[in-house]
């Protein structure tokens, strides 16, 4: 038995929401990172699911032969995530070296 | 009668070469204005008679035209000849008064501009053209009351003219555009050929006329400004404040019921109105006029209240009778005047008549035309104001009104008070070293004194003369009237003025009398004083308010505290520096951004 489509979105939304709301809610940046690639992760997976359900026509026959654009973007996807992973982190390393802290509610030194 | 344009032109080039090029040579430009006068004068006695209507359109918006023209008919060529001849008599009796005036080229070229502006109102063929000139009248006025300008009083009298002028001008111009409206036209020719239905917009309309005439004519409640115009030269208040522009109001309304006619006029329920004003100030100037000290303001007030009684008449819808009692008492109220002047001028311009007395020994010939003047004011059988004088108690009499029982009042308290005046400061002994020193005037002087005792005497007899718009027959011969109760009336008040008078103030050094009432004028300016003191307050407290919290509260003050409040509101509550809030706030606006354009 095969998960449908609606499973996938709802699965997916999921994953989105609660890495939203990790983001809002959690206060060690390095969390917020993680879940920020969960969003990212829930975003791929819409787009995987998509194009696995997209029908491949054919000169007006319907093949059972799926359509890999999306799955290939997300490989791409993946690949830059891993480099923004290593950008962030090294954001993080050098945040946490100049203010020796890596809790949100320290930094704020953009309020208004 | 293309003539009628010298009456204009003269006294206007006059008015202009005097203040242009004359204001350097005085003497020159006393006898440039004295024989333009009298040119025009001459012009005025050429054109008498004349029927005629011409001029030119002046301005043309659509179906609102306006000419500059004149009218000349019985009316406004006898009225002509009262403003040329008493003008060159007082330019004349001026030459002498103002001879050490060092302003005498300011003066004749202010009298000129008069001239030329009374012309206008005389001869005008439509209202906005009356208009026009009733303002220009207004102007010479100002600038003559106030040509001693450094007198504070006399700056502060000018202004006082002008403004009270003003607020009757303001219901004059509204009147005119009622009565535009109703008739759509303004000219009186026109208006003559299609007079108006008697409705209630025109009665009002005509009312509204009338504040014009109120204000000129110096009627109650705006006569205020009269007494303090005497601040103006004497022969200035013989011409304009006594016998020429003071009287506009009352030509003015003749013209007016002239041209609607009396029968739709008599229907109207603001004439009762307008003659009951007059009423009421012919009584309140003549009870002010018994308390007073001043010369000159005795006949201010007398003024008053002989322009009441013609106003009376008028409202009496009987302007013939108002009409022929202006002609006699332009005449024999210059000459009180003129005579008033020749006393200041030989008293050392000492005005207090208890400064005066015991003139007729000292200065005979001014003393007697003055009395000749009183005897015509007072109405004496046989004099000018006599016969006009009974011509209003007729028209107050048939209408049954009650205004005649006023109208006698005021005929005793006049008699009254003249000849209080003539008890004090003409008879008795000399009560001050001024009036001791007193010397009979020059020539000059006495002449047109003289000239308006001779004009004064016949005035009545001569009924062509008279200014008369004919709208009623009027009785000049009232000798035979002597039978009639009327007459025995008018003798009556006569004698009950002039025994009190003799009794209180023959001999007298000092008022026997002191009513602080009349002498303070019923306190009427103060009265004024203190309504425009409470009006401008309540005024400034309201646009106080305006500005204060609804301009600066809530219109400019509510935009920056909206702006502002709305600022403190994204500072504390969005940019508040945490990343998480931004992120939150970015996650719901895309929220937004889908729902809109997915769904919405």
């Amino acid at each position: 038995m095969y998960a449908s489509l609606n499973e996938y979105l709802i699965i997916s939304g999921l994953l989105f929401c609660i890495g939203f709301a990790g983001v809002i809610l959690r206060k060690n940046i390095i969390v917020i990172f993680m879940c920020l690639e969960l969003m990212l992760a829930a975003a791929s997976l819409t787009l995987v699911a998509f194009t696995r359900f997209k029908p491949f026509q054919q000169e007006g026959a319907t093949t059972t032969l799926p359509d890999y654009d999306g799955q290939m973007l997300v490989f791409f996807i993946i690949t830059v995530a891993a480099a923004e992973v290593a950008v962030g982190l090294a954001i993080i390393v050098a945040l946490y070296r100049s203010r020796q802290t890596i809790h949100t509610d320290d930094l704020d030194a953009l309020k208004g | 009668m293309e003539l009628a344009w010298f009456l204009f032109i003269l006294p206007l080039a006059s008015a202009i070469a005097i203040h242009f090029v004359l204001k350097k040579r005085p003497c020159l430009s006393g006898a440039v204005g004295t024989v333009v006068t009298l040119a025009a004068l001459v012009v005025a006695f050429f054109i008498r008679g004349a029927q005629s209507e011409l001029g030119f359109n002046w301005i043309s918006l659509g179906n609102f035209e306006v000419n500059i023209g004149f009218v000349i008919d019985k009316l406004s060529s006898n009225m002509m000849l009262i403003v040329t001849g008493i003008g060159s008599l007082v330019h004349i009796f001026s030459l002498a008064y103002m001879k050490e005036d060092k302003a005498k080229a300011r003066y004749f070229g202010n009298l000129s501009l008069f001239m030329f502006s009374m012309t206008g109102i005389v001869l005008s063929s439509n209202l906005v053209m009356t208009f026009i000139f009733w303002e220009l009248v207004g102007l010479s006025s100002y600038l003559l009351i106030g040509h001693w300008y450094e007198k504070h009083s006399a700056g502060d009298a000018a202004k006082k003219a002008f403004l009270t002028n003003r607020i009757g001008d303001f219901g004059f111009m509204i009147g005119i555009l009622m009565l535009w409206s109703i008739t759509g036209t303004v000219n009186f020719s026109e208006l003559a050929a299609n007079p108006p239905a008697a409705t209630c917009a025109l009665s009002i309309a005509v009312f509204m006329i009338f504040l014009g005439a109120m204000g000129k004519s110096a009627q109650a409640p705006l006569h205020v400004w009269l007494p303090d115009a005497m601040e103006g030269p004497t022969p200035v208040s013989a011409l304009i404040h006594a016998a020429t522009m003071v009287a506009a109001g009352v030509y003015m309304m003749a013209r007016v019921f002239l041209v609607i006619g009396t029968d739709v006029i008599s229907t109207l329920g603001s004439v009762e109105a307008i003659a009951w004003i007059g009423g009421i100030t012919s009584l309140l100037a003549a009870l002010m006029a018994t308390q007073q000290n001043d010369i000159k303001k005795i006949l201010a007030y007398s003024t008053l209240s002989q322009l009441g009684y013609m106003v009376m008449a008028v409202g009496l819808v009987n302007p013939d009778a108002g009409m022929f009692h202006l002609y006699t008492h332009a005449w024999f109220k210059a000459l009180l005047f003129l005579g008033s002047g020749a006393i200041i001028y030989a008293c050392h311009h000492d005005q207090n008549i208890w400064n005066m007395g015991g003139l007729l020994k000292r200065m005979p010939i001014t003393s007697l035309t003055f009395i000749f003047g009183t005897l015509a004011l007072t109405a004496v059988p046989f004099t000018a104001g006599f016969y006009s004088k009974e011509s209003i108690l007729h028209a107050a009499k048939d209408q049954g009104s009650y205004l005649l029982w006023v109208a006698l009042g005021v005929a005793a308290l006049t008699t009254f008070y003249m000849f209080r005046l003539i008890f004090v400061a003409i008879l008795g002994k000399a009560k001050h070293k001024h009036s001791e020193d007193a010397k009979e005037v020059s020539m000059l002087m006495l002449a047109p004194l003289v000239i308006l005792v001779i004009v004064s005497a016949l005035s009545p007899f001569f009924s062509d003369f008279v200014p008369l718009p004919e709208l009623k027959e009027i009785d000049f011969h009232v000798v035979p009237h002597f039978g009639d109760k009327l007459v025995l009336f008018s003798i009556g008040a006569f004698v009950l003025g002039f025994i009190p008078a003799l009794l209180l103030y023959a001999g007298k050094t000092k008022d026997p009398l002191n009513i602080p009432l009349f002498r303070n004028k019923f306190y009427i300016d103060e009265i004024f004083g203190h309504i425009i003191k409470w009006g401008q307050d309540i005024l400034a407290a309201v646009v106080h308010f305006l500005d204060e919290f609804v301009i600066n509260g809530l219109l400019v003050g509510g935009v920056t505290r909206s702006a502002q409040g709305l600022g403190n509101l994204f500072r504390s509550k969005i940019q508040t520096g945490n990343i998480q809030t931004y992120a939150f706030m970015f996650g719901i606006g895309i929220a937004i951004t889908i729902y809109i354009t997915v769904f919405a």
